[in-house]
């Protein structure tokens, strides 16, 4: 039985590989929190460029799911994460006020933008007034790409159709396009389509495929666009690790955080616009 | 706009340049995946093995099932095993989602009725073979099993190749239970779906043909394995 022996030699040595191969990927266990954030954090670069500071004073390290803000919360609420940091005051507001997190403080701003073909068939290139663009992109059925995903930036979106008295539901699969996805596939949506849409500005800074897409609209006060961080409540989520995620809170709205955020620029432009409330900007500049 | 001459460039740059980064999502992928391979064939490969060769009532509607469970939609299995690893699920107290683990899980779920269902229909065509030389040697159903399972074993490696291809390429599962966590769970297909998000297109297309030629390095490398192990046993 030759055949045996060498197939247990086989056996070995494949064993040995994928043992190499686990034991790569073990590391020393640090001290780590979970933060449900949102794509427009993740994608613009923020994290990667703040979470390494954080990491150098603290130890700490801090791992990003990146998704929707809508799924972010939900995610929090069944326990998945230690902090959430999101975009959608209201629905913030309600996640605090149903218990499931201890305190909602202001972190960072930045804006929405309408973005749209350089064809411009709505005639709104220019505009600093949201709400007559959206109705002239209604009344010409100009293609307008929506995230449709319960994110922060699709509830933003809903809000600015709100006043336009358009019914975009009635309008799905017509001129409005649900693509029910994050904002980098939503914007490679729009750039295929020739289609409007909105976009935080730090995804729209740092997205490379615009094609034929540029800002169309910007600089409406309705377009701002509020970032707020909160704990998972240790009451409902025992397991919350509340020193470490307390630690990283306090960090981002304190000077050293803010400054952090300040310094986050693509192509010389500023990102995100830190005013967090106890944060002293000065000593921080 | 996107040409093959620079994306192949692209994708030869970034394996040259030695960066660690990439290397450690590589080795990441291949180590979720073949883990989560070998718990489909310690499962699979029996399970398909005694569906070939026990006669129980109810056994054709088991294979029909094993059958189209090759077609679990990877995204549907990944939100089940969300909710299971979920803090708020049966198994949250583990802690064990966005962790490697849970991705092992989800793939192992994926991939196991897919090495099953090959095996068995490899396993069924060897027995008809071997029907005779059983009974005359009235071997009982456990040797059996284990006789096929070692004569078939060449054939058997396209069942868990087939897994190996299931798993290295699906996004769905992974992105879910593992979080797409940056130097934790962040995988090649969950890597390239990032940088598809950021519009970043030259270079996911690169990242997809590092992927797939790590795919083809790995069948090449079986498929050479088995036949040198096949020339050897018939030296």
């Amino acid at each position: 039985m030759q055949s045996y022996s060498r197939t247990a030699a086989a056996t070995a040595i494949l064993s040995l590989a994928i043992g190499a191969i686990g034991a790569t990927a073990v590391r020393a266990q640090e001290p780590f929190i979970v933060v449900q954030s949102t794509t427009s954090t993740e994608q613009s670069g923020l994290f990667k460029h703040i979470l390494p500071m954080f990491k150098q004073k603290t130890g700490i390290d801090v791992r990003v799911v990146a998704v929707g803000t809508g799924q972010a919360l939900k995610n929090a609420e069944r326990g998945d994460g230690d902090v959430v940091l999101v975009h959608a005051k209201a629905a913030e507001e309600k996640f605090v006020a149903d218990g499931f997190g201890v305190k909602r403080l202001e972190v960072m701003y930045n804006d929405f933008v309408l973005v749209g073909p350089a064809s411009d068939p709505a005639s709104i290139d220019g505009g600093k007034d949201i709400t007559a663009a959206l109705t002239k992109i209604a009344g010409a059925k100009a293609p307008f790409a929506s995230r449709g995903d319960d994110s922060g930036t699709h509830k933003a979106e809903l809000d600015l159709w709100k006043p336009t008295g358009v019914d975009v539901k009635a309008a799905s699969g017509d001129w409005y396009r649900s693509t029910g996805s994050g904002m980098g596939p939503t914007l490679n949506a729009a750039a295929g389509m020739g289609a409007y849409a909105l976009a935080d500005r730090g995804t729209w800074l740092a997205f490379k495929n615009r094609g034929p897409l540029k800002i169309v609209v910007e600089g409406d006060r309705k377009l701002f666009n509020q970032y707020g961080v909160m704990l998972v409540n240790p009451a409902r989520h025992p397991h919350v690790k509340v020193k470490e995620g307390q630690a990283f809170i306090d960090w981002l709205t304190g000077p050293e955080g803010q400054s952090a955020i300040r310094s986050m620029k693509i192509e010389g432009e500023q990102l995100f616009f830190p005013n967090a409330p106890v944060a002293d900007l000065k000593k921080a500049g | 706009m996107v040409d093959l001459g620079s994306i192949i460039g692209l994708a030869l740059g970034l394996v040259a340049s030695g960066d660690t980064e990439l290397y450690a999502i590589i080795l990441l992928s291949l180590r979720v995946t073949l883990t989560a391979v070998l718990i489909g064939c310690l499962i699979g490969l029996p399970l398909g093995a005694a569906l070939a060769v026990l006669r129980f009532p109810g056994r054709g509607a088991a294979v029909a099932v094993l059958n189209s469970f090759m077609g679990l939609p990877p995204v549907v299995v990944g939100l089940v095993v969300y909710l299971m690893l979920s803090r708020s699920g049966p198994l949250g107290v583990l802690g064990l989602l966005y962790t490697p683990t849970a991705m092992i899980v989800a793939q192992a779920i994926l991939v196991t009725p897919l090495i099953a269902a090959l095996a068995r229909q490899s396993i069924a065509d060897l027995h008809g073979e071997y029907d005779e030389l059983f009974r005359s040697l009235r071997l009982g159903p456990a040797r059996q099993i284990a006789t096929l399972l070692w004569d078939g074993r060449y054939s058997l490696t396209t069942a868990a190749l087939a897994g190996f291809g299931r798993a290295i390429a699906e996004v769905g599962a992974v992105i879910i239970v593992g979080g797409n966590i940056e130097h934790v769970t962040r995988v090649m297909t969950t890597t390239i779906a990032l940088e598809t998000s950021k519009g970043d297109l030259p270079l996911a297309l690169a990242l997809g043909m590092i992927l797939v030629a790590i795919s083809i390095g790995v069948n090449a490398m079986v498929l050479s394995l088995n036949r040198t192990a096949q020339r050897l046993a018939h030296a």
